[in-house]
């Protein structure tokens, strides 16, 4: 659906909660701001879990995409 | 969210079991807490302080009663499929934020332990008092 750059794409596919979500917190420290991180999670925390995160830490949550068994997060890092 | 005192930004964990779903359970809660940037302080008390002991982390510490039957073989299934030992979602959860382990003074005693005889997550050695006096916000028992 979305056709944005992705800069570092991380398969937490298969991790449990709270995984997926400690993944992106560890790539979003270590990328610059404005890289574009997308996330695969087949938890079905990172549902809600990705999106109160990003809300609270004042990231940009640009897409979530359901695919096949998992679901795909794209996030900026706004700062 | 936070209040006037910025206490819902903190959690205070009581862990008081030693089996090994209780403390896996707890372990999550707590990196979901780090992850939302919320401090953490953990005391550690009785069973729970028990399996802090140095070299101790990865041994078989059982499941909870209530577990029953079925129990150990779920939690056997979901380690198979690549679910993190509990002391290392700790771990994450001490590198995401900030997140400290405190052996209950008590407990200590009562084992006959001291901290050094204790694994290097544990960052120090508290009274119940001065855990309570920091204890704003939230507070869970496991």
């Amino acid at each position: 659906m979305s056709v944005m750059q992705v800069d570092r794409e991380i398969d937490a596919r298969g991790m449990p909660c709270p995984g997926p979500l400690m993944a992106l917190i560890g790539a979003i420290r270590e990328e610059p701001a404005g890289a574009v991180i997308a996330v695969l999670s087949s938890d079905a925390g990172s549902r809600t879990d990705i999106p109160a995160w990003t809300t609270k830490a004042r990231q940009e949550l640009l897409s979530v995409d359901e695919e096949e068994g998992y679901t795909k997060f794209v996030v900026r890092k706004a700062r | 969210m936070a209040d006037a005192n910025g206490s819902a930004d903190h959690l205070s964990l009581v862990l008081f079991s030693g089996t090994d779903d209780k403390l896996t359970a707890a372990s999550i809660l707590v990196a979901g807490a780090a992850a939302l940037g919320k401090r953490v302080d953990i005391l550690l008390q009785y069973w729970a302080l028990e399996v802090f002991k140095k070299d101790c982390l990865e041994k078989d510490h059982g499941l909870s009663p209530e577990a029953g039957p079925g129990g150990a073989s779920l939690l056997w299934r979901a380690g198979e499929r690549g679910a993190p030992h509990w002391s290392e979602t700790l771990r994450q959860a001490k590198d995401l934020g900030e997140v400290r382990l405190h052996a209950c003074a008590h407990s200590l005693e009562l084992f006959g332990l001291e901290q050094s005889d204790l694994d290097p997550l544990v960052d120090d050695v508290s009274g119940v008092a001065s855990f309570m006096a920091d204890a704003e916000g939230q507070m869970v028992f496991v």
